[in-house]
């Protein structure tokens, strides 16, 4: 098991650095560098050069490539050409809104969606089963910025329960972030349920047809005792690992959703500073992102083996 | 023997003073709802199995006998339904049972184990938990008196090192050991009643012996009742006391076991006998008894008796009214309205079979095919990327050396992951050899298909094991059959598609099949079409791997007709692969025994199967079950599971499994070959006379033993 996460994180460690390069050599490849965004339009080709020697532009990409890693890897990311602050507070504040955002999403489509997906696989091809699958499927298609306005109006404009809009302040608890996260929340968890109730659903009928269900049925153990020990340990394998994958877009994919709302997250900062041209900010999070999905991936393949032992014992 | 017929007399299956039935099911019907509508699966089935007894029930596929089993314990899928009848278990009524008094029966009075015991068992969870959860739950034992009740029962399934049994996973231990457990799970509760369906059926055949073996032992110390289901005559022999044939969802006959073998008194059961070669190691051949036809669909069951359109003794009588199942003789059933027309099965296979092979006249040997000297196939497992791991060598086939006469078949056999089906690959190509040689018609054979020339690769054709994952799902049964025609001979599409018609007929299916796809036919039929396929290129060799495991006993018994029908006529030869020892011996002239990657024994049919033979042969021999309840076998079994190609043992690679190893010498060196008469020879360190006299000894021990 050990040699296993060894051989994970060697893995990781190779995406991540794969990625950073793709990252910078996106950022660098853009028209315009960082010199003529610091000086703006209007600055001498003199000037620009000057600066570009004192940011070390003027050295060669591989260079300025590893001073940059090195400086991310060392906690000092840089300056945000657009805010004129350091980058690290500003992402880091929007990572923990996103981090909230997701704890409250998934709590929200998680057990629902595992719930559902037994239930459906459970009253297998009835009304139960068929409703389920409709209707967790309608959500599917509906894109967030739909589904996000139909929330909106109902529970913010016409029933005035909710606020519409989530610009929660910078230093609010988490409870007092809580009323501005349930409807985005909602909004992302319509969207991620259908995809943990047909996997539910699909893996828990292959595993109800299997011969050792049939051998805990004929042991005499109860209806529940044969779902919760025998089948619901094999049949959420894959759910489980679904979602851990889906845990690095719940927390750095939700571009749409916190537009809609005005969500302070880290998805918002990343397109603000593609709006801006924001490279310093652009790359900090891109990389930051790219982290979080390996290490969801990470985690979703740790506790796959965890959980089976035929991965485990290779 | 003598006493063994003496006990066959009328009634007498179980021993004197009338034994007490512990499981009786009675008129018992069983429906599935399908598409196709109501589908009667089994009706009217009246049995019942006596305490200490073990009752076997024999189908082919179909027939209803696992639906009996399971439907009588009321365990039916959720389209299934009893719909009229009687099960009794210790005079309990299981039929309107509450569930949960049901429940309570499962897994208590009832034990089951099942075919495929690696699925039988739940991957997840460690096997001490799952067979202490029986004792918990129905024992209500705590945890300490569950684990010591497990080790109890792992001890007496004979598993060794139980306490590091129970500790595993099932993907880590063996299909046998992994068997015991699921009889030892089973037998936990000390049932009155055991339901064993075909528990042998996916083990290898050293392994299955040592199972039977445990299982005839535990009868004898055991009160329970067995139900033993199986489609193997065989294995029938070695553990039932009385048998039920079952057909088409009905019972046919009943009868203690000797007598429903020699002298059986319903059509289909003879005939069912006669489908199983008789093991014979003579070059004289009789083709098998075939039954016409095949099951009927239950959709379309015959107005008369069921077996009436395949039977051979059928009258007007028979097509008019369901014949009832009645005492024939004291303790013996049939469902034939003209039992007494039914002839003994040795007037019957004089009737219904003919000589197919002459005796090769002495010293005429034809001409070499293929010769394969020294073949290597060697494959790297994969080396880590990260890890360091360097990749291992997995020697599948390991040196060895074979030839395949003109118009003759060679047998290989050998447990699975000896490298028989590699060997077989690598003559065709599939598998391109790492070393050695081969020689078709004297000319050296390149290793992979693609440096072969058209010629050579039209003369080398293949059947495999499965016809559903070799035949093109796609692709109608003519364009399957025509392609190679087209491809390989040359033939225009017009000419091509005759010509396959006419191989259809010479497989014995109808010209109509010709725009059918493959999910219309049967199992047997579609085989029978990869024959076809196989003969289309008129090769001079044709690789069978397995081409009969997967199918059912009387199906196996036609194709193996078909194959030495077209051998004869065609003069093709044959690499006849196979774990079935009475189906290799059936069809070969020459046999290879094989044992990780290497020859064990090679020479003339007759000679490899009779002694002296190589101590693998001989355990090979003394573990298959033969569906004759005289045979006489000897008590040879083998320990263990072969080792890994991965983990060749030094010296004979046997040693470790050899019940008649010498000592330090086994395991340090490379075993000579000894020859014996003709091509005869044997890899081992004992001299051919040696093993002769020791092989002979055993066998007058055993008939004193028996005596």
């Amino acid at each position: 098991m050990a040699r296993f996460i060894v051989r994970r994180l060697g893995f990781m460690v190779m995406t991540v650095v794969l990625a950073s390069i793709i990252i910078f050599w996106a950022t660098t490849v853009l028209p315009g560098d960082l010199a003529s965004q610091i000086l703006g339009r209007f600055a001498t080709p003199q000037a620009k050069d000057d600066l570009r020697r004192e940011l070390g532009l003027d050295k060669p990409v591989v260079v300025q490539y590893g001073r940059w890693l090195g400086d991310y890897v060392q906690g000092d990311w840089g300056e945000s050409a657009s805010t004129s602050t350091a980058v690290r507070p500003i992402v880091f504040e929007r990572l923990s809104n996103s981090l909230m955002l997701a704890a409250v999403a998934f709590v929200m489509y998680v057990p629902l969606g595992i719930l559902l997906g037994l239930v459906a696989a459970l009253k297998k091809n009835t009304w139960i089963d068929q409703t389920i699958s409709v209707g967790s499927l309608a959500f599917i298609g509906l894109p967030e910025f739909v589904s996000g306005l139909i929330l909106i109006s109902i529970f913010a404009i016409e029933l005035k329960w909710l606020p519409s809009q989530s610009a929660i302040a910078p230093d609010s608890t988490f409870v007092q972030a809580l009323p501005y996260l349930i409807l985005p929340a909602i909004t992302v968890a319509l969207t991620s349920l259908a995809y943990v109730v047909r996997m539910t659903r699909s893996s828990t009928v292959d595993v109800l047809q299997m011969d050792y269900v049939r051998t805990a049925d004929l042991k005499g153990l109860s209806p529940s005792r044969v779902l919760f020990t025998h089948v619901l340990r094999n049949s959420l394998l894959p759910t489980i690992t679904v979602v851990a994958i889906g845990i690095g877009w719940l927390i750095g994919g939700l571009i749409v959703t916190e537009a809609v709302y005005g969500y302070p997250g880290i998805g918002r900062l990343l397109l603000f500073a593609i709006q801006r041209r924001d490279l310093q900010l652009i790359q900090a999070t891109a990389l930051l992102i790219v982290l979080i999905y390996v290490v969801a991936n990470l985690v979703a393949d740790i506790l796959y083996a965890v959980l089976n032992p035929r991965i485990r014992y290779q | 023997m003598h006493a063994r017929a003496a006990v066959a007399a009328p009634g007498a299956a179980a021993p004197a003073g009338a034994p007490r039935p512990v499981f009786e099911i009675e008129g018992l019907s069983i429906d599935y709802t399908t598409e196709l509508g109501v589908l009667p699966a089994v009706r009217d089935v009246t049995l019942s199995v006596h305490e200490h007894e073990s009752f076997g029930l024999v189908g082919e596929s179909g027939s209803g006998k696992s639906t009996l089993a399971m439907g009588a314990i009321r365990y039916l899928a959720q389209n299934g339904r009893v719909t009229e009848g009687s099960v009794r278990l210790g005079g309990v009524e299981l039929l309107g049972l509450p569930a949960k008094d049901l429940r309570a029966l499962w897994g208590s009075s009832i034990g089951v184990v099942y075919q495929n015991p690696l699925s039988a068992l739940n991957p997840s969870i460690v096997i001490g938990k799952q067979l202490a959860e029986v004792a918990r739950r129905r024992l209500g034992m705590n945890k300490a008196a569950a684990f010591e009740r497990v080790v109890e029962m792992l001890t007496k399934v004979a598993m060794p090192d139980p306490a590091a049994v129970m500790r595993r996973y099932p993907h880590q231990l063996s299909g046998g050991m992994l068997q015991r457990c699921v009889i030892a799970m089973a037998l936990m509760t000390d049932p009155a009643l055991l339901i064993m369906d075909e528990p042998t059926t996916a083990l290898d055949v050293t392994t299955q012996a040592v199972v039977l073996d445990l299982v005839a032992d535990l009868k004898r110390e055991l009160d329970s009742a067995i139900l033993y289901i199986t489609h193997d005559l065989g294995v029938i022999t070695r553990i039932c006391d009385r048998v039920g044939v079952m057909y088409a969802g009905e019972l046919m006959e009943q009868a203690a076991l000797y007598e429903l073998f020699k002298r059986p008194l319903h059509p289909y059961t003879l005939d069912l006998l006669g489908c199983v070669p008789h093991f014979d190691p003579t070059p004289q051949k009789r083709s098998l008894v075939t039954i016409p036809g095949s099951i009927p669909r239950l959709d379309e069951l015959p107005p008369g008796c069921t077996f009436a359109p395949r039977c051979t003794y059928v009258k007007d009588v028979c097509m008019t009214a369901r014949p009832p199942l009645v005492a024939v003789a004291a303790g013996h059933l049939s469902a034939c309205r003209r039992w007494q027309a039914v002839p003994t099965p040795v007037e019957h296979l004089r009737s219904a079979t003919e000589a197919v092979r002459a005796a090769e006249a002495a010293g005429a040997r034809p001409d070499v095919l293929i010769d394969a000297r020294g073949t290597q196939v060697h494959f790297q497992t994969a080396a880590g990327l990260l890890s360091g791991r360097k990749g291992r060598t997995i020697r599948a086939v390991d040196g060895v050396d074979l030839d395949v006469c003109v118009g003759q078949t060679l047998g290989v056999v050998g447990e699975s992951g000896s490298g028989k089906t590699t060997v077989a690959r690598a003559i065709i190509g599939l598998t391109p050899a790492t070393g050695g040689k081969i020689t078709l018609r004297g000319k050296p054979l390149p290793p992979s298909t693609a440096a072969r020339p058209r010629a050579t690769l039209k003369d080398i054709q293949m059947v495999f094991q499965n016809p559903d994952a070799s035949l093109n799902p796609t692709r109608s049964v003519g364009d399957a059959i025509s392609r190679p025609l087209v491809l390989l001979g040359g033939l225009g599409r017009q000419a091509a598609a005759g010509r396959a018609r006419e191989l259809l007929t010479a497989v014995s299916l109808p010209v109509s099949y010709f725009d059918r796809l493959p999910h219309e036919l049967s199992g047997g039929e579609k085989q029978r079409v990869a024959i076809a396929r196989a003969f289309a290129a008129e090769p001079g060799l044709i690789l069978c791997d397995e081409p009969i495991s997967s199918l059912d006993v009387s199906v196996q018994g036609s194709l193996m007709n078909l194959l030495m029908k077209l051998q004869v006529e065609k003069s093709t030869s044959y690499v006849f692969i196979s774990h079935d020892l009475s189906a290799v011996q059936h069809l070969s002239d020459a046999i290879a025994v094989v044992y990780l990657g290497r020859v064990m024994e090679v020479g003339d049919a007759t000679k490899v199967l009779t002694p002296p033979f190589h101590p693998y042969t001989e355990a090979l021999l003394s573990a298959v079950p033969l569906a004759d309840p005289d045979a006489k076998q000897k008590p040879i079994r083998l320990g263990g599971s072969a080792p890994s190609a991965m983990d060749v043992p030094p010296g004979c690679r046997f040693h470790p499994r050899c019940p008649r190893r010498l000592g330090d010498i086994c395991r340090q060196q490379e075993p000579p070959w000894r020859e014996g008469e003709g091509d005869h020879r044997v890899y081992c360190h004992i001299p051919l006379e040696e093993l002769a006299r020791l092989q002979a000894e055993t066998l007058v021990l055993d008939a004193e033993g028996s005596a």
